[in-house]
């Protein structure tokens, strides 16, 4: 096996990482979306009530930012600690 | 040129467009069969996981279910777009470092025991199995619909195209064939949901349109959809009916199940690098979105369209005389059935007695051309659209069907010395016989088919997705745990969705359900039991041996992709 002296520290910077990014997932989600919607429904935005508008467009979108913002990060991660492919 | 005319002509097209793929995508190897030879560019993968994603269901039902269910819709809108974002972040850049060809691989290596491949093989062919006879379907109700040619003959040419370009072509060709098919599903959905959008609210994208103002001046368009839904009796547009404990579980279960399908996973088995399925599991996502956030958008239009084009502007009935002609159009169809209670002539829809309508779903998406009075090529392109849903998502099942035969049972476990000319020979005859049985279920539909879609989600949700997700994150995770943890889950999900769906189904009301969660969400349980029963049978019984503790290791570091299949030989 290749030498990487500093695969632990990815794998914890990665953890740390991810488990950001999965609050963020479930809040927008679960949250925003579903177990809060009927309070956030008082709040307008544009046409939309706040808590539907989680539900069926808000949250789609920031999953698809979550996704890109984690490739971004881990990408710069594994060259930080050189254990990137090639 | 008449619609029928511009179907031919456009499903034509598109299908030499496919068979021509087909024939420059011929592969030789194992390798290129199952996973494209591991060479996909990372978009291109994104699309072909957005077309092998989205299912006749998604491209011709799901507008029209939301437009019923109002906010409920959003356990379908969130639960298919979720489950990205745990396979981005949780399974497919491991799985891709892991370097084989299929999901039972990675269960029978990690967990180094051929009982857990066993199981995984049986749990994938069912899946895909449950899911392939859908789309079947889906493609004869499209020719059915379209083209006047019955069901069986439609069903008989989508099994010859899928088996031209799938025994051919494998992975390979599936792939390439994927990306056009997406470009024609998703132009076919944007066309007419662009024109309605800009009909009734003046936006040009459907997504703004969906949080405008109507252009006759009535207000915000989901203000008058509420309006409209509570005055005839529904629960209000953006309120729902569901509780919220449903809605989460079932949201929770279709988005776990999501990650833990087997087609989806083999697709970030193609791209040549770990950083690429992190990449393209965001491209995939952002082309299902285009689909998915405009879905909801179709619905609300759609249905403020057709209250109005029924109940008349004023709200008392329109004259039957005086319909548009999409409505008799779509009478002869029997999608649409209108019965005079009261004699009037007037046509009434409404939640309670004053109703006169029958509505299928499925109008909502096949009848938005005619309704926004597009020209006939549009109707044609819908058409074209239906069938490129329909086929890829079948192509890219028949696949893992296919694999698991060839790959995973019989080279791995039956008859391990054969060469790789002959597992390649056994993966074409696997997918050959794969999709006969997937034709034959598209012709005579065993009447549970629409029963057994919790099925493919909950059975996905409560066995993969845990013991995968332990195999990466938990070292300690071990054979029993694991062998435990998918029994477990599998037979309590199996179970209770038996019970309600085909056993008792008179009982199948909120008052019955464990917790008020519905067959539909149970899966979010199933996979609680699996995590929670892994995790504890691997802790009191011997930790792995130190070789898989090694391969675990080399799959969470990018670095050294395929040296991870030596470790787990030695």
């Amino acid at each position: 096996m290749p030498m990487l002296p500093r695969a632990a520290e990815y794998w914890r910077a990665n953890l740390k990482l991810m488990a950001g990014l999965l609050a963020i997932w479930f809040v927008v989600s679960f949250g925003a979306g579903i177990l809060f919607a009927d309070t956030l429904n008082s709040i307008r935005f544009f046409g939309f009530k706040l808590g539907f508008f989680f539900a069926q467009q808000g949250s789609i979108y920031v999953f698809v930012a979550l996704i890109f913002y984690y490739a971004w990060r881990m990408n710069r991660l594994e060259r930080e600690l050189d254990v990137h492919e090639d | 040129m008449s619609v029928q005319g511009w179907t031919y002509l456009i499903v034509g097209l598109s299908f030499s467009l496919y068979i021509g793929i087909a024939v420059w995508a011929r592969v030789s190897s194992t390798k290129e069969f199952y996973v494209a030879g591991g060479g996909v560019h990372p978009i291109a993968n994104g699309m072909a996981t957005a077309a092998d994603w989205m299912s006749a269901a998604s491209f011709i039902s799901m507008a029209g279910l939301i437009s019923f269910m109002g906010y409920d819709g959003a356990v379908y809108l969130m639960g298919w777009t979720g489950g990205y974002v745990l396979l981005a972040l949780l399974l497919a850049p491991y799985l891709r470092k892991f370097g084989k060809f299929t999901v039972p691989d990675f269960i029978g290596d990690r967990y180094y025991s051929d009982s857990a491949r066993l199981v995984a093989v049986v749990c994938a062919i069912f899946v895909s199995f449950t899911y392939v006879a859908g789309q079947m379907r889906g493609v004869g109700i499209v020719f059915s619909r379209f083209l006047e040619v019955d069901i069986t003959t439609g069903v008989i040419i989508g099994m010859a195209l899928v088996f031209f370009y799938a025994v051919l072509g494998g992975m390979k060709g599936i792939t390439y064939t994927q990306v056009a098919q997406y470009c024609v599903l998703i132009f076919a959905y944007m066309v007419p949901a662009i024109f309605i959008s800009i009909m009734l609210t003046g936006h040009a994208v459907p997504q703004f349109g969906f949080g405008g103002s109507l252009s006759d001046g009535s207000g915000y368009l989901l203000d008058k959809l509420d309006g409209l839904n509570t005055a005839l009796g529904f629960d209000a547009y953006t309120s729902g009916s569901k509780s919220t404990a449903d809605v989460f579980a079932i949201t929770l279960a279709l988005m776990v199940g999501t990650a833990g399908l087997p087609h989806v996973i083999v697709r970030f088995f193609t791209v040549p690098k770990v950083r690429d399925a992190r990449k393209s599991a965001g491209w995939a996502l952002l082309f299902i979105a285009i689909l998915y956030t405009t879905a909801p958008a179709v619905a609300s239009f759609a249905r403020v369209n057709m209250i109005s084009t029924i109940n008349g502007v004023e709200g008392q009935g329109t004259l039957r005389a005086e319909a548009p002609g999409w409505i008799s159009n779509w009478e002869k169809t029997g999608l649409i059935k209108w019965e005079d209670k009261n004699g009037d002539g007037r046509m009434f829809y409404a939640k309670d007695d004053r109703n006169e309508m029958t509505i299928d779903r499925d109008i909502m998406v096949l009848a938005n051309p005619e309704i926004a009075k597009l020209p006939n090529w549009v109707i044609g392109l819908i058409a074209a659209g239906g069938l490129a849903a329909a086929l890829s998502t079948a192509a890219g099942l028949l696949l893992v069907i296919s694999a698991s035969i060839s790959h995973d049972l019989l080279k791995k476990v039956v008859m391990p010395n054969i060469t790789e000319r002959q597992e390649l020979l056994y993966a074409r005859l696997a997918a050959g016989v794969a999709v006969c049985i997937a034709g034959l279920l598209g012709i005579y539909p065993p009447g549970f088919v629409a029963q057994v879609v919790a099925f493919a989600f909950g059975l996905a949700a409560a066995s993969f997705f845990p013991v995968i997700v332990l195999g990466i994150f938990n070292k300690r995770t071990n054979t029993a745990g694991a062998i435990a943890g998918m029994a477990a889950g599998l037979v309590f999900t199996a179970g209770y969705i038996i019970y309600f769906k085909f056993m008792a189904p008179e009982l199948n009301v909120p008052a019955n359900w464990w917790f008020g969660i519905s067959p539909e969400g149970i899966g979010s349980v199933g996979m609680l039991i699996n995590f929670v029963l892994a995790w504890t049978v691997s802790r009191v019984t011997a930790p792995p041996p130190e070789h898989i503790q090694h391969l675990v290791e080399n799959i969470r570091v990018p670095r050294g992709a395929g040296s991870a299949v030596h470790i787990a030989q030695h």
